[in-house]
């Protein structure tokens, strides 16, 4: 595998929601600021891991990278075309090379049809099988993903909540694509079951050389699972680094702050830690703050932050932050 | 010091269209003064449903508590008439609930929803029970507590609420509060928050915690005790190093190795559990765990083993030590 090729390329992405107001004369009187121009690679074969709190706007940039969300500027670069021009067949000739896996296994699954039919139907639509040729494939994918390939025509009730995120995998490598959008596809699970699906999305990664642009909360999963890792806040992204440089050496007040608060399982350690407890909640991104946006809970805030939008730097190879103070 | 509650034998079933759901099994445990007691497992597996027994907060039908004592202070919660139960809920045992948006009355005011157990257990009128709610509030940390105490509930964050909720819990001052997974529906930052709010609390007011979370993360800087729950039984109890140090059943086992941990350098592969929890509508004659374990021996299929002491204050339900692979 060639190191550092590129297979997707984000710039300056930008998603804002409208707000409405009135009741037959509708008026857009302001925003929801969800992504806020960010602009990043995802390498062939890595997993890209993109960290925020609620309401970051990770999950939007996931799906507006699929044009789920048709972005509101910006482009997303794969292999030479701009996602976000293309339209009808071209677009959806060109996505069967991008798949998503949801977090919700319970939302995310059709309840009226088989198991059989819900991996196979991506692939009839896209004219890569035959009906009578479902059967086959439905086995094979139930296999891949570790389930009794007897089940493709049981109903997504008869699973539980493990083996449903497993039968939502099948479905999204059925298509053969070459990246996959886990939208926090283990916040659902139980812990005891959350290690069985990552080790299932490694394999299948080993095995199929795919990528993934892996979105999550839990910064110690992410730590598992990925090569290099995103943090955003409120619209942008922080900072981008491998994942060793970012879990030994975070530069931004706000992924210091937040690997410091994640909770290590093992007492000993616990007990002598020293936390940075940030003050506060997070802004609305309706009206996100002037200048830095984490200026409001950042402990080094200084006048700068609030006159001046930090740039996004590279200040050490492979090292992107995007902080006055750094 | 001395034993504040004792749970002895309780067991709780729930009468569903599948059968007989075994919720809780013959769970005893002991909570000492100002110790925090966690409570750790997956869904499912009793824990919540353990606590609300005790205090009688289980819909009846389809719940019933059909065995076992609750000991608080020498007398049995489950005995005590219907006003004496209330009393305790009130004022000398709190809970703390998951999820801090439906667990207020959105109509009511902060206010209104704090003074009242004021009002109610302690007998205080108006002025009195809103000085001291808006000490508590001050306490949690709410800025300009005299102005919000006339928001209602939707007027503030995640967070704010939760820690609404802990002085909502805190003003009469109680012996125990029970905290249910207190910081799930939070984000990160939000959770580090309330258990340093939570700690600051307990030094400053002395009260016992029980804290009931699946996070083994989370409880591991704040508990004493550990008691690790699955399948309606409790498999190991130990005070907090022990059990991360030398974990004695294989589900806790398990569970400690198929966390990705923040602190660990280079990858490895999660150790996952195989199998599903198990389905409650039989109490089982072996041990629940056996079908997941991989140390499982015949003798796991004969008989469900009791909790048996494997170090001082350590026990464990299992024939098998996981350190050595053999029976014990």
């Amino acid at each position: 595998m060639a190191a550092n090729e590129v297979l997707l390329n984000v710039v300056d992405l930008v998603k804002h929601f409208p707000i409405m107001k009135g009741v037959l004369i509708q008026k857009q009187v302001g925003a929801v600021h969800a992504v806020d121009g960010v602009s990043f690679d995802i390498r062939k074969g890595e997993t890209l891991g993109l960290v925020g709190e609620s309401g970051c706007g990770k999950s939007t940039t996931g799906r507006a990278i699929l044009q789920l969300h048709r972005p509101t500027s910006g482009s997303v670069f794969y292999e030479g075309k701009d996602l976000v021009k293309l339209k009808g067949e071209n677009l959806r000739k060109t996505r069967r090379r991008m798949q998503m896996i949801f977090q919700d296994p319970y939302a995310s699954l059709n309840p009226r049809m088989t198991v059989g039919q819900i991996i196979t139907e991506p692939m009839l639509i896209h004219d890569m099988t035959t009906q009578k040729d479902t059967q086959g494939h439905a086995e094979r994918l139930l296999k891949l993903v570790g389930l009794n390939p007897a089940y493709t025509s049981r109903y997504p009730h008869e699973f539980s909540g493990g083996q449903r995120q497993r039968i939502g995998i099948a479905r999204a490598l059925a298509l053969e694509p070459a990246l996959i959008v886990c939208d926090e596809p283990i916040s659902a699970l139980d812990v005891s079951i959350q290690a069985q699906v990552v080790n299932l999305l490694e394999d299948l990664q080993a095995e199929l050389g795919l990528t993934y642009l892996f979105i999550a909360h839990d910064l110690s999963m992410v730590r598992h699972i990925s090569d290099r890792v995103a943090v955003m806040y409120l619209g942008i992204i922080v900072e981008l680094t491998s994942r060793d440089e970012l879990y030994a050496n975070a530069l931004h007040p706000y992924t210091q702050a937040l690997l410091s608060a994640v909770p290590i399982p093992d007492p000993v350690i616990e007990a002598n830690r020293k936390r940075i407890i940030l003050v506060g909640d997070v802004p609305s991104p309706v009206n996100p703050p002037s200048g830095c946006r984490f200026r409001t809970r950042c402990p080094l805030a200084a006048e700068i932050c609030k006159e001046k939008k930090p740039e996004f730097r590279e200040v050490a190879p492979d090292h992107w932050v995007a902080c006055h103070m750094v | 010091m001395a034993e504040l509650l004792s749970v002895q034998g309780l067991e709780t079933q729930f009468r569903t269209r599948e059968g007989i759901v075994h919720a809780v099994n013959g769970v005893s445990f002991g909570l000492k003064e100002g110790e925090t007691l966690g409570i750790v497992g997956e869904s499912g597996c009793g824990k919540s449903v353990t606590v609300m027994s005790m205090l009688r907060l289980i819909p009846s039908p389809p719940g019933k508590v059909s065995a076992g004592k609750a000991l608080f202070q020498g007398k049995d919660l489950l005995k005590m008439s219907d006003d004496e139960i209330r009393h305790v809920r009130g004022s000398q045992i709190s809970m703390v609930f998951q999820d801090p948006m439906t667990s207020f009355n959105p109509v009511l005011t902060i206010g209104r929803q704090v003074t009242e157990p004021l009002e109610v257990h302690m007998g205080m009128n108006r002025k009195q029970a809103d000085d001291r709610a808006v000490e508590m509030l001050s306490k949690v940390g709410i800025p300009n507590p005299r102005d919000r105490m006339n928001d209602y509930p939707h007027q503030f964050s995640g967070g704010m609420r939760q820690r609404v909720m802990i002085a909502m819990a805190l003003v009469c001052t109680p012996q125990i509060l029970i905290a249910d997974e207190p910081t799930t529906a939070l984000d990160v930052t939000i959770q580090a928050q309330i258990i340093e709010l939570a700690k600051r609390i307990r030094d400053d007011l002395g009260m016992a915690i029980i804290w009931i979370t699946h996070d083994l993360g989370v409880i591991a800087g704040l508990a004493d005790r550990l008691v690790v729950m699955y399948g309606g039984f409790i498999i190991e109890t130990a005070p907090i190093r022990d059990v991360y140090a030398h974990p004695s059943h294989p589900y806790t086992l398990g569970l400690l190795g198929s966390l990705p941990r923040m602190d660990e350098t280079g990858q490895r592969r999660l150790v996952s559990i195989d199998g599903l929890p198990p389905v409650l509508l039989e109490k089982p004659n072996f041990c629940p765990f056996a079908p997941r374990c991989k140390y499982v021996v015949e003798r796991c299929w004969k008989e469900n083993p009791p909790l048996m002491q494997v170090s001082p204050d350590h026990t464990a339900a299992c024939w098998v030590n996981p350190e050595t692979g053999r029976e014990r």
